[in-house]
């Protein structure tokens, strides 16, 4: 409105920077405004920037660097929250908001790992069934079910109840229970690309089946993986953390979030700092992958803008 | 309608069988020999043969298959090594209470998500709208565990309003055993009191199992609806007359349903696997508690059984599920 | 009591705030529908015709529509006063209406009468319980009013989904929604345009079967003025959210003054007359989130001159025909 305003009030004869790139503008507007509208997309990508920030930087700043490997201090343990240790101090004397600090990197190391495994599995074997179809895409989406048919984490508790405990396996664990979703992602997608005119076109013009897969099919799937992707970020934080408490992946010294609190738990209810830390951290760092994810999905997937 | 169900079936048992392939590979990934973790740890060289021998496991793979789904359907699911008992009579005894308290909590999370969801699409954009919004963003990221730690932490140790854990007080005499569901057993028997023992025990478990579920259905329910609410056969509706109630409540809240049932699906696998932490974390004495104790102690056989029957549990709820959808459906009925 | 119209539209300003600004949807437009009269609106898809009829029925969502100014008195009664409570009342009852694409105006998940009788019961929503119809009743009635409207099989097509149902057989189905409720208007908007050329003609004999039979007045929207003219007595002209003329249906044909009235009237084929003769009008409709000051029509007429930069008020021009226009005429 007050655009329109301005252009009433300039001279007329040549049209201006702004009505010249009107359409581009408008664009880039109607992102911005679906970006800000949603305010809990801009907290999700400050949370997720924050996050990355201190997997970054996080040994550099943190106070007690010695307690991240496990050191003991049995001189201060279990104190609570204080100007030193801002976290308190957990049953050897290790300073809680530490060890905490340095589990952001572990915790991304962990997510981008299997939310990669599970892309670099789920993709091909989606796009191979959604374009090749037939008795392939059947033996393959059947599969899929049946993974999808099993609870996710039942499945990764079982595989590393096989494989035994540790961080290793359960990224492994955790891999192998992910991937089915991207399947069924990027097979739909690929069907429903598989048929536009474009990619007729393209096929009638001798292109072969991988320029077409890499060229015209991939490119197209990028918005709902990356959408997806951002939520499994988070989900498969709560997975190895979830996995870390019951004991059977990181195990302690290890300065894991789901390990420390699978331990802290015995020091509740008078040493509350050592479970509440962790989990706060963990909490904050799922939604800001979630709302992040969310955003994501509103501003590439036009459909759900209103 | 029938002919569909009897599809859904036949799949099912497709599915069970994939299931069943599953849990054998893993036994056959497992690293060492799949042998001598049957014997178990303390086992000589000469049981090992044995069992390998007993077990078929020097046979071809297909006829391990074979042989493995024939001990499953016969009830021969191995033994615990951590109980000493069967695992298949290990399972039944943990099951029921397993059963109730992802039922109760589904029961709970449905219950609250819909009609929350509901008047969240109804009144969008006002205040309710945008704090049912931020309680819903928050529940799909709390971590279950750390959720019923803190639940623990205020209400059953603060201010000691429920119970640490269990499903009844170590002091109560049990009822006899009808149904193995607690909360049903007691009010068969007319016991109201130790009826209201037990919910009080189950309130702080299934609010841990069912908040963040709750939060999903929420936010698929209001989307759903606010999508419904703008269809042309809700404004045909209003222009006929319609109240307002039932065009929200049912013309517009049965197409709604349809998405917001394959969440609600999605989701009741994750409160599935969220009863090893929840069980862990409440000293529940269900399925979950069980496999997690013996993963931890590499204890193989009720892993694998504990995976089938949750697996299969799941398996079930989602034929449930396709049922009602159809019954809800005309349109899915009709697609066999 | 006489005097007054059956319904009168006055000033009617309705606006809807989009991304890129106010779109002014309806500017001041009047009209009247007498009663037992049949009343067409024409023209271009978004010059206001589908917003006038949801107007009257308080069906614009809001947000983002928004009603500025006017009135819509029914039988002399204010529509718009009380915050829509009082049109709530009538809906159904007194004034119905049908709608466009009858493949998504029934609810697909419910049978054909369930939604009918639903319709029928919430019709007697004002009247004290004891004279309201049983279940057994409505769906007697129900089952009589697919019959009225040559349903084939009602017995059966009751219960029916809709999707086992024709975009035909629907829109019988929407039709015997509208006068279960023996409404004095009916409000139609394009209610032959997404069906097929046979079926069209079938329903728009339908609907002159039901005017006769339920003594109905009505307003028929439609952007084709050969349905309009088959159906209606009067025809309402509109351009870019206003009224350009209002006449009867010989008068539009045989003696249009308003430049578009007659531009339509060229585009029109017609048996006898050679193809060679049919012209459209240049140009497109308007943007209006920032219409033209004065006549909004100037920037495709081509009689526009300096004076076409005033708004020209819609003129009597005496039995019943109005028209805004400063160049009125027969044309060149």
């Amino acid at each position: 409105m007050t655009e329109s305003a301005l252009q009433r009030d300039l001279p007329t004869t040549d049209p201006t920077w702004a009505e010249r790139n009107h359409a581009a503008l408008r664009t880039l507007r109607l992102y911005v405004r679906t970006l800000f509208r949603n305010a809990s997309a801009v907290l999700g990508l400050g949370l997720v920037l924050l996050f990355l920030a201190i997997a970054a930087v996080g040994p550099w700043i943190i106070p007690y660097p010695e307690d991240a490997a496990g050191a003991v201090h049995m001189d201060r343990k279990l104190q609570p929250p204080s100007a030193e240790h801002w976290f308190g101090t957990d049953e050897v004397g290790n300073d809680v908001f530490s060890r905490v600090v340095l589990g952001t990197r572990l915790t991304l190391q962990i997510a981008l790992i299997v939310t990669g495994v599970a892309i670099l599995i789920g993709v091909p074997l989606g796009m191979i069934a959604g374009y090749v179809g037939g008795a392939v895409q059947e033996v393959i989406m059947r599969v899929t079910d049946i993974f999808l048919g099993v609870p996710g984490l039942i499945l990764a508790i079982a595989i590393v109840g096989a494989l035994g405990p540790g961080i290793a396996n359960a990224m492994l664990a955790l891999s192998l229970v992910w991937w089915p979703g991207y399947v069924r992602l990027v097979q739909a997608k690929t069907l429903s690309l598989k048929n536009e005119i474009y990619v007729d076109a393209a096929r009638s013009m001798g292109a072969g089946p991988m320029r077409i897969v890499f060229v015209h099919l991939l490119p197209n799937c990028t918005s709902p993986i990356v959408v997806k992707a951002s939520m499994d970020m988070g989900m498969a934080i709560l997975g190895a953390a979830s996995l870390g408490f019951l004991g059977l992946g990181a195990q302690p010294p290890e300065p894991e979030w789901g390990a420390m609190i699978s331990i802290a738990r015995n020091y509740l209810p008078d040493w509350w700092w050592y479970s509440f830390f962790p989990g706060l951290a963990i909490f904050i760092t799922v939604m800001g992958f979630n709302l992040l994810g969310d955003g994501l999905r509103d501003i590439l997937d036009p459909q759900h803008r209103e | 309608m029938l002919n569909f169900a009897l599809r859904r079936m036949a799949w099912m048992a497709v599915m069970l069988v994939g299931l069943l392939a599953i849990t054998f590979s893993i036994s056959h990934i497992a690293p060492g020999d799949p042998a001598a973790l049957a014997a178990g740890p303390d086992a000589t060289r000469e049981m090992v043969e044995r069992i390998r021998f007993e077990h078929g496991l020097d046979r071809p793979l297909p006829v391990q298959f074979a042989l493995y789904l024939g001990n499953i359907l016969q009830g021969n699911w191995g033994t615990s090594i951590n109980t000493r008992h069967a695992v298949w009579d290990d399972l039944v005894l943990f099951f029921p209470a397993t059963f109730e308290l992802v039922v109760f909590s589904i029961l709970i999370a449905v219950g609250i998500g819909i009609p929350l969801g509901v008047l969240a699409a109804v009144r969008q954009n006002t205040w309710l709208d945008h704090s049912i919004r931020l309680v819903t963003v928050g529940g799909v990221a709390l971590p279950m565990f750390w959720l019923g730690l803190m639940l623990q932490l205020a209400l059953a140790l603060h201010f000691g309003w429920f119970p640490l854990g269990g499903r009844m007080d170590m002091m109560t005499e049990p009822v006899a055993p009808i149904t193995h569901l607690l909360l049903v057993d007691t009010l068969l028997h007319g016991e109201f009191a130790i009826f209201v023992e037990c919910l009080h025990h189950i309130v702080l478990p299934a609010a841990a199992l069912s908040i963040p579920a709750l939060a999903s259905i929420i936010r698929v329910n209001r989307a759903e609806m606010l999508e419904t609410l703008n269809q042309d056969y809700v404004v045909n509706a209003m222009a006929q007359g319609l109240s307002l109630f039932r065009i929200v409540a049912i013309y517009a809240l049965r197409n709604a349903m349809l998405p917001t049932m394959a969440m609600i699906g999605l989701r009741f696998g994750w409160m599935l696997g969220g009863t090893v932490l929840v069980e862990t974390v409440f000293d529940w004495p269900g399925i979950g508690l069980y496999a997690v104790e013996s993963a931890i102690n590499s204890d193989f056989e009720p892993i694998m059984g504990s995976t089938i029957v949750l697996g299969f549990f799941f398996m079930l709820t989602n034929l449930f599920i396709d049922i009602v959808y159809a019954l809800l459906d005309p349109r899915v009925r009709e697609q066999i | 009591m006489t005097g007054t119209p059956l319904l009168a539209v006055e000033d009617l300003t309705v606006e809807f705030d989009t991304f890129d600004g106010v779109y002014k949807a309806l500017d001041g437009v009047s009209f009247t529908l007498g009663r037992g009269e049949s009343l067409g609106i024409v023209g271009e898809t978004g010059c206001g015709k589908s917003v006038t009829a949801k107007s009257i029925l308080g069906l614009v969502p809001s947000p983002p529509g928004r009603t500025r100014a006017g009135r819509i008195l029914f039988d002399g009664d204010d529509l718009l006063e009380d915050g829509g409570a009082r049109v709530r009342d009538i809906r159904g009852i007194d004034i119905a209406m049908i709608f466009q694409d009858p493949m998504t105006y029934l609810n697909p998940v419910f049978t054909v009468g369930q939604q009918l009788v639903d319709v029928i019961r919430a019709q007697q929503r004002l009247m004290p319980a004891s004279e309201r119809m049983s279940r057994a009743g409505a769906r007697a009635l129900a089952l009589e009013m697919l019959e009225r409207v040559h349903l084939p099989n009602p017995e059966r097509q009751f219960s029916a989904y809709p999707h086992q149902l024709s975009g035909g057989m629907r829109q019988r189905v929407l039709i015997a929604q509208a006068l279960s409720g023996r409404p004095r208007i009916l409000v139609a908007d394009e209610p032959t345009t997404a069906l097929d050329v046979t079926i069209q003609a079938q329903i728009l004999s339908l609907i002159r079967e039901l005017i006769a039979s339920f003594q109905l007045s009505v307003i028929l929207i439609s952007h084709d003025l050969g349905v309009v003219a088959t159906v209606c007595d009067r025809i309402v002209v509109m351009y870019a959210g206003q009224i350009v003329e209002d006449a009867s249906v010989t008068e539009i044909f045989d003696n249009p003054q308003h430049p578009y009235t007659q531009g339509l009237l060229a585009a029109v084929p017609h048996p006898g007359r050679p193809v060679s003769s049919l012209s459209g009008i240049s140009g497109t409709l308007p943007n209006l989130l920032d219409p033209p000051s004065g006549c909004r029509f100037r920037t495709r007429c081509e009689r526009a001159t300096d004076a076409c930069g005033t708004r020209p008020a819609l003129e009597q021009l005496g039995t019943g025909h109005r028209v805004a226009c400063w160049h009125r005429g027969a044309g060149p």
